[in-house]
């Protein structure tokens, strides 16, 4: 069963578009809402494309959709053990962020990690082979799920431990900036690290030293198996870095994303760190023992992320 | 032996009654408590016997826990339990019913936050109220450790007994359960017993945890208690259904035998169990201890079958370096040396982060320790 979803990914990877498409038109586009700032002037919603682009989006996107669903089966099947965290339905962050971006800046994540590790140019194999506990992944098959890094391409890992990645985070930002090459840190944490002493601390040290961090909270409303309004006095997220900007961006609209990355990634090489919330809904449950009497299944998200494309 | 911070009972067994009476100089006001509850007991809301009192129940370990802490919310109207995830009865059910059955101010949801999870039911258990804390795993306890150790462990010792939180315990699922990965596997109850001023107890099978917790909640120290998570579902025992306590402190020698001592802890006993079987097989009689507390633990007992025996086994899923084996090992060198046949064998995890896919080497199997069985007593 393993072989044949790998044929079938193998087929899928060398997809081309079935017509040549235009690669010098522009569209110009809108993003679905507009963005909410905190302390500071959110960014235009107009931005502009080009049908490559917009293929791009489509087919990495339908990529991660396909993966995520392939990894589902298998951790059904046994044949991947231990923890399975899926990225389906926020595949518009992973896509959006990295067409922000260069391979020099960093990204950081906790343990919903897959789609991460493929958008900063991880392959299927290394990706499923790690997943499965095979020498051939990306982590040698020592990580698994949650631990998937990408030296080469910027990608910081794929950690377990809720809100430990966020303090690394702000550490590779100062890195670069010593470095002075112009590159940023993209720390992501989910709601439940919100409520972590160690990301204040991490947040109070950026905005302390002006380092280029960007704090992305990537919100499906669930830490763990609590709802965000059980957990979270203040659900405002972009808001709880208090003297540190904070940007609300539609985590399911990729070109939002993009546009918010790009925005941020400037503003925190001249003014210091920034906060930005994703909120978004995750389509299957968040993780495969979490949810076993809840009826989270009923948060699947009918518009699905890249149905916006 | 050194100070003893910690105020034990003059007897080393419990009974209701005795309870009744710390409870009443604490809480100012005094109950009766009979000694056994009623004919009914309600396991999250839902009858689930009519025995006479002191009836047994056949159930698994996320049941009798559940029990256990049924019956400190019962007895204890200032009894809080907290923790992720505990409302709707917890990631191992452990807590169901108990929100339903006493509402959401004494058993609630907290925030994802381990460091205040712990320094909040310190707080509270320093007003005289019964904190009982989850964390979701042992693996997550790290960023409490600093409650615990310098907090939780020497209120008590630095306000010169004006103020404790002898209330507070902490539970936690710990322990290999054969696809948790580096982190939900973790067995930290090494990193708690180099700390004077708390307690470690870890129960080995359903009767045991509902004693041992009830003894820890009641207990007026700081308890971190570590519940064997591959037992939760597996381990099924007749468990009495009134409320009981077992004695912290006593180990408790649960197979006699004449050529080695072994001790364990937990899940890992029922390997160790399996091993002496199979060692009876080739003539060899192993005595098998389970120590239940951690510490303080009982040297007294281990040292009287090491005395009898010559030879020392020990086995725990951490790792070997700085496990808690390592302690057993130089106390008991200290106080059986001239009695010692052969040096004592430590099985243990090995040292490198707890695996994903190469658990099966890493773990004390059967086998490693009847190899090691085998070489102490012909060494």
């Amino acid at each position: 069963m393993a072989l044949s979803s790998h044929r079938a990914l193998t087929h899928l990877r060398r997809l081309t578009p079935l017509r040549r498409i235009s690669t010098d038109s522009t569209i110009s586009i809108e993003t679905s809402i507009p963005f909410t700032g905190h302390n500071i002037d959110p960014p235009s919603r107009n931005l502009t494309t080009s049908p490559s682009e917009l293929m791009t989006f489509f087919h990495d996107m339908a990529l991660m959709r396909r993966m995520e669903i392939a990894a589902d089966s298998l951790y059904k099947a046994k044949l991947i053990r231990g923890f399975c965290h899926l990225y389906d339905g926020q595949e518009a962050v992973a896509i959006g962020m990295e067409a922000a971006i260069t391979k020099k800046d960093c990204i950081i994540t906790a343990y919903r990690d897959h789609c991460i590790y493929l958008a900063r140019g991880g392959t299927l194999i290394g990706a499923f082979a790690e997943l499965m506990g095979r020498k051939e992944g990306c982590s040698k098959g020592k990580g698994g799920s949650m631990h998937f890094y990408l030296k080469e391409k910027g990608f910081y890992g794929g950690h377990g431990i809720v809100g430990a990645q966020v303090p690394l985070g702000i550490g590779l930002s100062f890195a670069q900036k010593y470095e002075k090459d112009g590159s940023v840190s993209f720390a992501l944490y989910g709601d439940g690290a919100a409520n972590q002493g160690q990301l204040f601390e991490a947040l109070n040290m950026a905005a302390l030293w002006d380092l280029p961090a960007i704090l992305v909270c990537e919100n499906n409303h669930y830490g763990m198996g609590t709802a965000e309004w059980r957990a979270a006095k203040s659900p405002s997220y972009y808001k709880r870095g208090d003297y540190v900007p904070g940007l609300k961006v539609d985590g399911m609209d990729a070109f939002a994303v993009k546009q918010a990355c790009a925005f941020a990634k400037e503003h925190v090489l001249k003014n210091g760190p920034i906060v930005s919330i994703l909120p978004y809904f995750s389509y299957t449950t968040v993780s495969f023992s979490y949810h076993g009497s809840l009826c989270v299944r009923l948060w699947f998200m009918v518009e699905l992320p890249f149905t916006k494309i | 032996m050194g100070t003893n911070i910690f105020m034990r009972r003059a007897s080393s067994s419990y009974n209701i009654q005795s309870v009744s009476s710390v409870f009443a100089s604490c809480c100012n006001f005094s109950r009766t408590l009979s000694t056994s509850v009623s004919a009914e007991v309600k396991v999250g809301g839902t009858l689930v016997s009519q025995e006479e009192n002191g009836g047994t129940k056949s159930m698994n370990l996320f049941t009798a826990i559940n029990q256990a802490l049924y019956i400190a919310l019962d007895t204890d109207p200032r009894s809080y339990i907290f923790g992720e995830d505990v409302g709707f009865g917890g990631v191992f059910r452990c807590t169901t019913g108990l929100a339903d059955r006493f509402g959401k101010n004494r058993v609630f949801n907290t925030p994802l936050c381990e460091q205040g999870i712990v320094g909040f039911g310190i707080g509270l258990a320093a007003m005289g109220n019964l904190a009982i804390a989850e964390i979701q795993f042992a693996d997550y306890i790290y960023p409490a450790f600093d409650q615990i150790v310098n907090e939780a462990a020497k209120f008590r010792y630095r306000s010169g007994n004006q103020f404790n939180c002898g209330g507070l315990t902490i539970r936690a699922p710990y322990g290999a359960v054969g696809h948790g990965g580096h982190y939900h596997s973790q067995s930290p109850e090494a990193f708690f017993c180099h700390v004077p001023g708390i307690k470690v107890v870890i129960p080995r099978s359903p009767k045991e945890a509902k004693g041992l917790l009830l003894s820890s909640i009641r207990d007026p120290n700081p308890v971190v208690f570590f519940e064997p998570k591959w037992l939760y579902r597996l381990a099924v025992e007749e468990v009495p259904v009134d409320d009981f306590m077992l004695p912290l402190s006593e180990a408790e020698v649960i197979r006699e035998g004449s050529d080695i001592t072994l001790v364990g802890w937990g899940a890992q006993l029922s390997i160790m169990e399996q091993a002496c079987a199979d060692a009876e097989k080739d003539g060899i009689s192993c005595e098998l201890i389970d120590l239940k507390t951690l510490i303080p633990w009982d040297k007294e007992t281990v040292e009287a079958s090491v005395r009898k025996t010559g030879r020392l086994l020990i086995s725990h899923e951490a790792p070997v370096t700085g496990g808690f084996g390592a302690e057993i090992s130089a106390s008991i060198v200290e106080r059986c040396f001239m009695r010692l046949e052969a040096p004592v064998a430590r099985v243990c995890g090995l040292d490198t982060p707890f695996p994903l896919v190469f658990e099966p080497f890493y773990m004390p199997t059967k086998n490693k320790i009847l190899d090691a069985i085998k070489s102490t007593v012909n060494y």
